[in-house]
């Protein structure tokens, strides 16, 4: 369980990025953290492997305030997928970047072996298994990211924007993806502005604007909801759009995914041309 | 009047084992906002560097076929030349920006074509205005979010005032709003300036209302290339897994189930209409 209790953040260079800011994410949650540019959602979660520490309140992951453990540690618990794979790429190889952090950890070689060849089929990058990460493109870097983080199996994985670059296909494995690790009990908190991502996965968002949390409720409040919407800066599904749009034929208004729109248009169409 | 033509572009990366496009032909009208999308790795990215000449004389490698934009052979024609007709905003705002400031960056292009002072002044304005990113004008580009470094980069491209804006992902960091806003921008310049916009985008439920012409590629090279109800209605959008607006999926799922409306909208305001439009029939 991650609990934030009213922290507050500020930049060296001044910027206030989180004021009192609390929330908390039970084990096993799905988290969708959304919000506009600069709202504090990228500081917030990086406080939740204690890459960042609070400047006032408290962050416990397990029951322990991160102000008194390492990151290292923390680490182990809380995986982190950066936003921009290239500020965590390094190795030569698509391989070795996977045993890296595998080998920090102390893991031995065999294990090693099998976690690499383990994550490199999940992601769908085997064939690149020798190549160097910076020859992949943008998306492929961005799930080599992502394995290399569940190669150690932290039991919170944390998601920063992880659809940007990902096309079509990609992002609905990787939405199934997601909602399978959270199937099998890990916790999943995703940093995204991708809305109709997050209509389809139908998490709990957790809406911020200003360095605060503005909302806090499941995917069909929040994303029908205009003014919220327009206060972090988001734009609401086009299905949603829609169906605002047809709220006057007495159609539901809270409707966020295209198949539940499909049921209900077919019914409600269904009933009126009947004689 | 066409702006870009090509014909039987084909092109291999130095030291590539196969050509990362084969077979492109194309024809872009002046004026055109082009939606240019395609599964990753299907090469959009190469063929907008071949747009401006990055390719071939930047990347080497070897590239066959033909390739002319806004009237000049882009084999023959140098970098700096193309530059001032095709301006390329890159997928990653950090491999574009380099100055100290914000206001440098922007002036960057201007000054190496040697455009006085003044105008250099009037346009960074124009273009920081334009994107809504006058108050960033002293910061360093590397300090800013990557919302904000896709704006400062779209301002550095569209200072030069192009012919063609080539803009390869441009909002992906950015918010919603700030991306719709962003295409907004882009569309206004479209329709006000005749800017020719090619635009390379995943998220089409934001971007396809703006544009009259989609460029589907897949395994390297062109499958659809039409006005955007018929590229999005087609069957080989969907096999290919284009993910196309929801307002269309909606729109094929009511057709499957019997319910017709008159065309496949491409856009939400499109749909509320068609389904308006139904919907008083029926009760009527």
């Amino acid at each position: 369980m991650i609990e934030v209790k009213g922290v507050s953040f500020t930049y060296p260079t001044g910027v206030e990025a989180l004021k009192g800011v609390s929330l908390e994410i039970r084990d096993g949650e799905f988290i969708a953290i959304m919000g506009s540019n600069g709202a504090g959602k990228t500081t917030l979660v990086k406080h939740f492997n204690g890459l960042l520490k609070p400047a006032s309140g408290e962050v416990f992951v397990g029951g322990v305030s991160t102000r008194n453990v390492s990151i290292a540690s923390l680490a182990r618990k809380v995986g982190f997928v950066f936003q921009n794979p290239d500020h965590q790429l390094f190795c030569e190889t698509v391989e070795e970047e996977i045993a890296y952090a595998l080998k920090n950890f102390g893991f031995e070689e065999e294990i090693v072996k099998n976690r690499v060849t383990w994550a490199l089929n999940l992601l769908g990058l085997t064939q690149y298994r020798q190549t160097s990460p910076f020859m992949l493109s943008g998306g492929e870097r961005k799930r080599l990211a992502l394995a290399s983080v569940l190669a150690w199996d932290p039991k919170v994985v944390v998601l920063d924007e992880p659809t940007i670059g990902q096309d079509y296909e990609q992002k609905e494995k990787l939405r199934q993806f997601i909602v399978q690790l959270n199937a099998q009990g890990k916790t999943v908190i995703v940093v995204t502005h991708d809305v109709e991502f997050v209509a389809d996965c139908g998490p709990r968002i957790v809406l911020m604007a200003e360095g605060k949390i503005v909302a806090d409720g499941d995917a069909k409040e929040i994303l029908t909801n205009k003014e919220l919407a327009f206060k972090a800066s988001i734009v609401p599904p086009q299905i949603t759009q829609i169906f605002l749009g047809l709220a006057d034929f007495g159609l539901p208004m809270d409707v966020i995914n295209v198949h539940e729109a499909g049921r209900i248009l077919f019914n409600f169409l269904k009933e009126e041309v009947k004689p | 009047m066409a702006i870009i033509e090509a014909k039987n572009l084909t092109y291999t990366y130095p030291g590539g084992t196969q050509p990362a496009i084969k077979g492109v032909s194309l024809t872009i009208e002046k004026g055109d906002f082009v939606i240019l999308t395609g599964p990753s790795g299907c090469g959009k990215t190469t063929l907008c560097r071949c747009f401006n000449g990055l390719i071939p004389h930047f990347y080497a490698g070897r590239l066959e076929g033909e390739l002319k934009v806004a009237k000049l052979n882009v084999t023959e024609s140098p970098i700096y030349e193309m530059a001032c007709h095709v301006g390329l905003v890159f997928q990653n705002p950090e491999n574009q920006l380099f100055a100290l400031s914000v206001e440098k960056d922007v002036a960057f292009g201007l000054e190496n074509l040697g455009m006085p002072r003044d105008e250099i002044r009037k346009r960074v304005d124009w273009a920081l205005q334009m994107t809504d990113i006058e108050e960033l004008r002293e910061r360093a580009p590397h300090e800013l979010s990557g919302g904000q470094q896709q704006r400062v980069a779209i301002a550095c491209v569209l200072a030069m005032q192009p012919e063609v804006m080539v803009l390869d992902e441009p909002t992906s960091f950015l918010d919603p709003l700030g991306a719709q806003k962003i295409f907004e921008v882009i569309s206004e310049l479209n329709r006000q300036l005749g800017i020719t916009v090619i635009l390379v985008e995943h998220r089409l439920d934001l971007a396809s209302k703006h544009a009259n012409h989609v460029v589907i590629m897949d395994e390297r090279t062109i499958v659809l290339d039409d006005k955007p109800r018929e590229v999005f209605d087609s069957e080989s959008a969907r096999l290919i897994g284009v993910g196309i607006p929801k307002a269309t999926k909606l729109w094929q799922m009511l057709r499957q189930n019997g319910i017709r409306l008159d065309r496949a909208p491409v856009n939400s305001e499109e749909a509320i209409q068609l389904l308006r439009g139904v919907l008083k029939r029926d009760r009527g």
